[in-house]
């Protein structure tokens, strides 16, 4: 990995950006109890992440929101989960449906027992402003009007593509590069150092100096994970959905417990990808918007220089 | 130092305002509206045709299941009952005149009744039926593989695709702006021959051991395992054998296919 330092004073747009970032941590902190932040030391530009890396993540940040949008579209037209090969329609384990009648509805969320009113939001919402029985509201779906599986599926479909062109770019890089091995596989230090990372970054500290140059404990489990285990899941239970997948290679529904229920992790990975986006958007706000956006535009990224924590 | 970071400045903010109009433009569902944006997801689907042809090969059978693995009920989706004079006729007389008729570019046109049908081999097997709309079912489906009735029928070289045309009606008759009675499309569907003569492709007259019901497709359905459910029509009254589906009703191989759904339906 190529390590160009340079050492340059901020200009005043990244000082006021910084100023702002360190003033809403500092409300943050205020919200939990903790005291505000010392005022931050002087920084230098370290060339964080390479060409490679920032063109995939981009690329891949579209093409996963296209597939989420497109995939809940596929998902309305039959907004039920099952688990084994068949469908048990009369008891789904997860379910977007609507109650009362024609005229006067509601939209209900059922999670095996358990039954929410979640109108407007899920099993009923607005559809081009009429209130319409619909798995996902229109504004989570490709196309946004529904039902149109037709065209939900030549949406999912093409950029699934993509997304394995795009997955299998980015592993070829890694394992060439040896990003691999400096950035994503974890450690047995940060395995041990678990906890203490855990409550750190509770504590909304984050990796000072020289450990800022490298993804911590937390990153690289948490990469790992996303990247090497919920990618290929959700590419393999995506394949088990397909019949012709299915007679080529029939260990795949046997793998997985069904074609129902691979299409059931195939919508559990599809959230965790979700949640995972949502904790990723937090920690870049968190540790330092402009500087994270920075360095995954430009590969440059703000190093203060190493000071004792106080 | 301060030119190399106001350039720095520059392109960060072009480049930011380029992702977000990009990932803007990407939620817009106006672009499904636009021909050349469909055209490119069409080619896709050849590609993604071609891929699992490539895997699934020729011959590779979709996977079966046990007697234990049928389904209580098995779900009838589509038409559930074609209901037209014609069709209740047969329901009346147990389907005794009712002929799958095999015609367009074969050598030797056939016109069999139930009982020829049923008087050839036939195939059994516990297959999962996978809707198009997410949900599957597994049953028991017996008929007769087309491919035993493709060679009695002997298609011509130029012949590609098989082409079935059904009893039921997808609507109701309407009156156009001049006042003619307009007749609503009737169902159809198509394979290439490489899925017609696949082994588990039958012309199946019973579920789970029982006389095909009416709602399942009576008197003849399709079955191609390796297909989604809208691949296997149901009341199959005539098959021809085409060089391309391009003059049939909408032109795209099949009913929903007319309706833009894609016409490989293995995915």
């Amino acid at each position: 990995m190529s390590e160009t330092t340079q050492s340059v004073t901020q200009g005043n747009l990244g000082d006021r950006l910084r100023a702002q970032r360190d003033a809403l941590v500092n409300r943050l902190r205020a919200a939990v109890g903790f005291a505000p932040r010392e005022p931050r030391p002087p920084t230098y530009l370290f060339y964080r992440h390479t060409i490679p890396v920032r063109a995939l993540h981009w690329l891949n940040a579209i093409i996963l929101l296209i597939m989420l949008m497109s995939g809940l579209q596929i998902f309305n037209a039959h907004p039920a989960l099952y688990w084994g090969n068949g469908s048990s329609f009369d008891r789904p384990f997860v379910s977007l449906t609507a109650e009362g009648t024609q005229e006067d509805f509601h939209g209900v969320t059922e999670i095996g027992p358990w039954k929410f009113n979640t109108d407007g939001w899920l099993g009923a919402s607005d559809d081009s402003g009429v209130k319409s029985v619909r798995g996902f509201p229109e504004w989570a779906t490709l196309p946004a009007a529904s039902p149109n599986l037709a065209l939900g599926r030549l949406w999912h479909f093409a950029f699934a593509w993509l997304l394995v062109a795009n997955g299998l770019a980015y592993f070829a890089y890694v394992f060439t590069s040896g990003h691999f091995k400096q950035e994503l596989l974890p450690t047995k230090s940060d395995i041990a150092h678990l906890p203490r990372e855990i409550v750190m970054h509770a504590r909304l500290r984050f990796p000072k100096g020289e450990a800022a140059k490298h993804y911590n404990g937390i990153q690289r489990m948490t990469y790992f994970v996303v990247i090497f285990v919920l990618g290929p899941l959700i590419v393999l239970t995506g394949f088990t959905m397909s019949p012709t997948m299915d007679a080529a290679f029939p260990f795949l529904p046997r793998v997985f417990g069904g074609r129902q229920s691979a299409r059931t992790i195939h919508f559990i990975v599809a959230f965790s990808f979700v949640a995972f986006f949502i904790v990723h958007i937090v920690m870049v706000i968190l540790s330092g918007t402009w500087n994270n956006l920075r360095s995954m535009i430009t590969g440059r990224y703000a190093i203060e220089t190493e000071k004792p924590h106080g | 130092m301060a030119d190399a970071s106001a350039t720095n400045r520059r392109t960060f903010l072009t480049r930011m305002a380029a992702a977000t109009s990009t990932i803007a433009l990407a939620g817009c569902s106006d672009l499904s509206q636009k021909p050349w944006v469909l055209d490119i997801l069409g080619e896709v689907e050849n590609l993604t045709r071609r891929a699992q042809r490539l895997f699934a090969g020729g011959h590779a059978l979709a996977p079966e299941y046990t007697k234990a693995d049928i389904a209580p009920s098995f779900r009838a989706n589509g038409t559930l009952n074609p209901n037209t004079n014609d069709y209740n006729v047969h329901v009346a007389n147990a389907f005794k005149d009712w002929r799958i008729d095999v015609a367009g570019l074969v050598d030797k046109r056939l016109s069999l009744s139930l009982a020829q049908l049923r008087a050839l081999p036939s195939r059994t097997q516990i297959t999962r039926h996978d809707c198009v709309e997410g949900w599957s079912c597994i049953g028991e489906w017996t008929g007769t593989p087309l491919q035993l009735i493709l060679a009695m029928a002997q298609p011509k070289a130029e012949a590609r695709y098989v082409v079935f045309y059904c009893a039921d009606p997808m609507g109701e008759a309407s009156l156009d702006a001049s006042g003619n009675l307009v007749q609503p499309p009737y169902y159809y569907e198509s394979l290439d021959l490489l899925e017609a003569t696949h082994p588990q492709t039958i012309l199946a007259y019973r579920l789970n051991g029982q006389t095909l019901p009416v709602e399942h497709g009576a008197p003849v359905r399709l079955r191609a395992e390796r297909q989604l459910g809208y691949k296997m029509p149901k009341y199959v009254q005539r098959i021809e054998l085409v060089e391309s589906f391009n003059r049939i009703a909408g032109g795209k191989g099949g009913y929903w296919e007319d309706q833009g759904y894609q016409w490989y339906g293995g995915i």
